[in-house]
Order: structure tokens, then sequence, then C-alpha cells
């Protein structure tokens, strides 16, 4: 038996206990699935196409198209009941809830088989899927969040962040502008820049190569974020004591990979820059700093991550009363847990842009690198 | 000096050499301060010293901080609030907790993403986006809800080390459990081999060395999360609490040495690790 059709399986069983079950109570009157003709339609329809899969007769498009409708469909229909008032939803919706997932999940593994001819149409795919499975945490976390009744102070749904995020994008904008223009961006580039420029100094020199780069190597694994406190009461409470600990986070992971970087090169090739006569920067500029670039881009690639979490918790030891870190730490004492995920919303762009960001200039100056060949 | 020592030793007095000089020219402002108040004479040696004695100095001189440590580690008894080695107890232990529920977690997901495509496919991004999430920017929120729910002691801090350490340890996971080689597999499959011997008789073997070098780097992020974990619970105890309550009451002595002490254990849990690494690489017969 295949995966899929343990799923279609599952997702069949689970729709028929549904229609059994009861599926919740409104005001004290219990009403099962043949109360409700969207969810019935869609749980016959599941039913029946769970059984197209498992016998085999349920391939190709139609099933393609069928398995992208029905689990989105259905979740709609899900999400729709949720809206009643004063209910007590019971084991029949979350029968059919796990349904849809299972339904949903069998559309991925479909996409996942398939083995596409173009680059594009596999890009698309490559994209899609990913997708889905987030719409799906995010539709878990909305129906099962509101189904149970969690008290929002707890964990909010994501709709109710999305509102809140839609509402205040002025504060967001100021604790952006604030955190990630001012700390991030100055503190990431002095760090990188000056790391780079040191390591090229030691690489001049063999014996501070051999002496610093242990060092490197341990600091790189210390808990380095313990010096905010410091840095906060060194440069006062502004974005400056913030770059000032992005700086000290981001120098030696840039540091350390920028020397094992420039060391990677063959002696072959070195021999080859020789006999072309190449002085130390032409060899340097033309080979070495090139064949350095997956270890460099893997460090800012590293960087981009550390840099967001040391500037955000540098505001935990004090801050002027802007700033990411400052908003979910004031917030999360006024229980104000939605604005505290719209902020958490805010850096996770940021943070995933700012990597897709490093990636994609990874992509255009490493092209030649076997990594990145197709074939 | 050809080899590492020498270099490294070299290194080590230069930093220890620069630190002292700034911590003469960060505290002398101060010290002249005093100076200039108390109406004292002073020369340029008498100055030097008393920067290097301040009580609460911009930046403590290492022999402040050795001695902060002696006191607070040797000095006190281990299960007094002030001891140092109570302090870091409490930060190893979570640390480890959230090592472990990490690392297994981390091998579990490596595992379904190597044998489910679906999985391979739609959980391998957002794995790698999850940690461009500032995950510790967050940790307060995770504590106080976790205490709200009535989730306390050691669970809220481990789980943060448990989201920083898990990540590692699958992408290791994931390349270790691929590593074996198509001729490999091949041999496999002509024994006949189920998908469970594979497994244990030849995918995990090879993902050993991947494994630990995962856990390398997830047992140092776990004490970050650790030590960023213990801020919110209001500088009770930890290591992280010591760091807040130092930043608090101005004592930058007491910050300096609980920072030293983090990179002590920090350097000493590495090294376990990779100690535990030879150890098991030899009895597999794998060490080179």
């Amino acid at each position: 038996m295949t995966f899929r059709n343990t799923l279609a399986l599952m997702a069949a069983v689970l729709c028929l206990l549904a229609l059994v079950l009861p599926m919740g109570n409104v005001a004290g009157i219990s009403l099962s699935l043949w109360d409700d003709t969207g969810l019935l339609f869609f749980a016959l329809v599941l039913i029946a196409a769970a059984t197209g899969i498992i016998s085999g007769k349920l391939t190709g498009r139609a099933a393609d198209i069928l398995m992208l409708v029905l689990p989105h469909a259905g979740a709609w229909y899900l999400l729709a009941r949720l809206d009643i008032a004063d209910q007590d939803l019971q084991s029949g919706y979350w029968c059919l809830v796990m349904a849809s997932w299972l339904a949903a999940w069998i559309f991925v593994d479909q996409l996942s088989a398939k083995k596409p001819k173009t680059l594009s149409l596999q890009r698309l795919y490559g994209v899609v899927v990913p997708v889905l499975f987030g719409v799906w945490l995010l539709l878990l976390w909305e129906i099962l969040v509101r189904g149970f009744g969690v008290p929002t102070v707890l964990l909010p749904p994501p709709s109710m962040i999305g509102v809140r995020f839609a509402a205040s994008t002025a504060i967001l904008w100021a604790d952006f502008q604030q955190t990630f223009l001012k700390a991030v961006l100055i503190g990431y580039a002095l760090g990188c820049g000056s790391a780079f420029l040191t390591a090229i100094l030691i690489d001049r020199v063999p014996f501070l190569q051999r002496g610093l780069l242990p060092i490197g190597n341990l600091v790189s694994a210390l808990p380095i974020i313990g010096v905010a406190p410091i840095m906060v009461m060194w440069f006062g409470f502004d974005w400056q004591s913030k770059a000032a600990v992005v700086i000290i986070m981001t120098f030696f992971p840039m540091l350390v990979n920028t020397v094992a970087g420039l060391s990677i090169s063959s002696q072959m090739e070195k021999d080859m820059m020789k006999t072309y006569a190449a002085g130390y920067w032409q060899s340097l500029i033309k080979l070495r700093l090139p064949s350095a670039l997956p270890f460099i881009f893997n460090a800012l690639k590293i960087n981009s991550t550390l840099a967001m979490i040391g500037a955000i918790v540098a505001e935990f030891f004090g801050t002027p009363i802007v700033g990411m870190g400052f908003r979910i730490s004031t917030e999360v004492g006024r229980m104000n847990v939605d604005m505290v995920w719209a902020e958490i919303a805010v850096a996770a762009l940021a943070g995933t842009a700012f990597y897709g960001v490093m990636n994609v200039i990874e992509r255009a100056c490493t092209f030649w690198h076997p990594s990145f060949r197709n074939g | 000096m050809s080899g590492k020592t020498g270099p490294v030793i070299v290194v080590v007095c230069a930093i220890i050499g620069i630190w002292y000089g700034s911590a003469v020219m960060l505290n002398t402002a101060f010290q002249k301060d005093i100076y200039a108040r108390g109406n004292v004479e002073w020369t340029t040696s008498q100055l030097i010293t008393d920067t290097l004695a301040q009580e609460r100095p911009v930046l403590p001189a290492p022999h402040q901080v050795a001695a902060e440590l002696y006191k607070t580690t040797v000095l006190t008894k281990v299960t007094s609030k002030r001891s140092l080695v109570y302090h870091a107890w409490i930060t190893l232990s979570s640390t480890l907790m959230g090592f472990g529920i990490g690392s297994v977690l981390g091998i579990l997901l490596a595992v379904g993403i190597v044998h489910n495509r679906s999985l391979d496919k739609s959980l391998m991004p957002w794995i790698i986006s999850s940690q461009t999430i500032p995950i510790l920017a967050i940790a307060p929120m995770i504590i106080v809800v976790l205490n709200a729910i009535g989730i306390q002691g050691l669970l809220p801090k481990a789980f943060i080390s448990t989201y920083l350490s898990f990540f590692p340890v699958t992408v290791g996971m994931v390349k270790g459990l691929r590593s074996p080689e198509t001729i490999h597999l091949d041999l496999m499959r002509t024994y006949n081999a189920s998908n469970w011997d594979l497994f244990w008789k030849l995918r995990w073997p090879s993902s050993v060395p991947f494994l630990f070098t995962g856990m390398k780097v997830a047992i140092a992020t776990s004490l970050v999360g650790a030590i960023v974990g213990e801020l919110p619970t209001g500088a009770v105890e930890g290591l992280g609490a010591r760091l807040l309550a130092g930043s608090y009451y101005g004592q930058t002595v007491q910050i300096w040495s609980a920072l030293i002490a983090a990179a002590l254990l920090a350097a000493v849990l590495v090294s376990l690790v990779g100690l535990a690494n030879k150890v098991v690489l030899k009895r597999m017969g794998m060490a080179q």
C-alpha cells in the first residue's frame, strides 16, 4: 500500500466517522453532520475521492484538480462553521478537520511525486508545496485555537493577528525602522565588513592565522549575546548600542568563514596564477576571493539571522520607547499578545526577506559553484 | 613556532594586554573625577593601579573578573544563591534538557524527511525559515504564556533551547542519512534488505559523524537559548539572571564573571560533545 493510499484510507475512515459522530451543540441542541449540507457534501465527495484513489481509478490531472479544490473548499466550510456563536464543537467536526488536512496532504504528495520537464514548472512546484504547508499551518492554527476556545491571551488566532497587524502599521513601521534599518543593517555592514578586512589581513600573516583561528572558532560557539548589557551600558540606550552588539555577534562567524574560504583554492590553481606572473593582489582578486565566495555567503547568511536576534535581545536591556524588542517586552507585560505576534510576524518577514536577499545575491555571484548547477 | 599552541598563547596574551589597556583607558575618566572631587594629588602609576581596582568599573580588569569568579565559585557554598556554580547548574540543566529534546526531535524530523518525499518538499524550506525567525526575541513571551497555563520551571526555558538546537541536528542528519552511496544502497537491495534493515544497518551508522557535527553546534546554541530564556523570569536564578541583575545594579564585575562562566561552560560542553564523537567513532571503527 503506497503512502498516498494510506492517507486516502485514513481520510475516508475519518469522514465515515464524522457521518455518525455528533458534530456539536448549538445552544443546547445536538447537531450532526446531516444538519449541515455543505459539510455533508464535502464529506461524501471526499469518501468518493478516497475510494477512487485507493482503487486506482482517480489519477492524473483529474486527481490533481479534485484534490486541489476539495480540501480547501472543505476548510472554507469548516472555518465558516466556527462563526456560529454559542456552540460546542465535538468529535465529528474534528474528524472532518483531520480528513481535510489529510486530503491536502494527498495533494502535496501528488505534487511532490511529479517530475516536471521544464525548469519554470519545477520552480513553481518548489514554491507551491511549501506554501501549501504554510497555508495549512495557519488554517489548522485558526481552526484549533477558535474551535477549542483557547484564550486569546495565550495564543491568538492568525486572523486576529492579521487584523492587529493591519491596524497598527504605523507603530510597526517605526519599530522596524529603529531596530532593523538602523541597528541591524548598520551593525551587520560594519561587523561583516570589518571581519572581512581582518580576514584578509590575517591571511597575509600565517602566524596570526594559526593563532586567531582556534580562538575565533571558540568565540563563534560562545553565548556572545551576553555582552548586550555591557554594550547598553557603554553606548547608551539608542540604536548605537544595539549595532555594537550586532557587530560583535557577526564578526567572528564572518572572520572564521572568510579565512577558511581564502585557504580553499588548491595548490595547482595557485601555481597556475604564479605561472601567469600574478602578484598577491591579482591572485587574491581573480582566484582566491571568488573561490572563497561560497564560504563568505555562508557566513553572511548565518549572520543575517544572528543580527536580528542580537538587535532585538539587546533591546531587552534598555532602549528608547521604540523598537521591536521594546514593543515585544512591553506588550507582553500588558497582555496584548496579538500585538506581540504582529511584531513577531514583522521580525519573521524581515528575517526571511534578509536571508532570501542574501540567497539571491549568492546565486548571482556564485552561479559557477557545483551546488547550483542543474543536472 | 610552527604548531598551533605558540601562536594561540601569543594571541591570548595580546588579548589580555589589550584588555588591560582598554580597562585603564575606559576607567580613567571616572577615576580622575574621584581625584578631582577629593582634591587628591595623583601620579600616573597611582592612576593606573586605581583604575584597575574600582568597585564598579566601566570595564573591569581581567584579574578583578578572575577574583570574582574565584570568590563566587570556590569560596562560596555551592548551594548559596551567591554561588556562580549554583547559577551555572540552573542554566546547565535547562540547556541539557533542551539539547536532549532538540536532538531527538531533530533526528525524528530528519528520518521523516529522508523517508517521505512530501515531507521533504514541504517541510525542509520551513525548517530553514524557522531559524530566520528571531525566536530569542519571543522567548519572554513563550515563558510568560507557558507560565500562564501552568508550565513552570525548566520546560519553558528548555523549549527555547529545543527550538534553537533541533535545526543543526536536522540539517546534519538529513545530509548524513543521505550520505550512503548508491553502490551501498544497491548492495543492500541485492541482500533483499527491508527499509528497516536499510535504515539500521546502513543509513543510521553512516550518519553518526554528521549527527555529532550537528550536535556540537546544537549544544552551543542551546546554551544561548537557556541564557536568554532566563532574562524574562525576572532575574531570579541562572547565568542569564546574573547578567540581568548585574545590568540593573551596574555590577559590571558580576556581568563579566557571568559572561566568562557562560563562555567556559560553552567551551566545556562543546568539547564534551567532541570527545563523545571521538569515542563513538572509534568504537564504530570509523575513526580516521
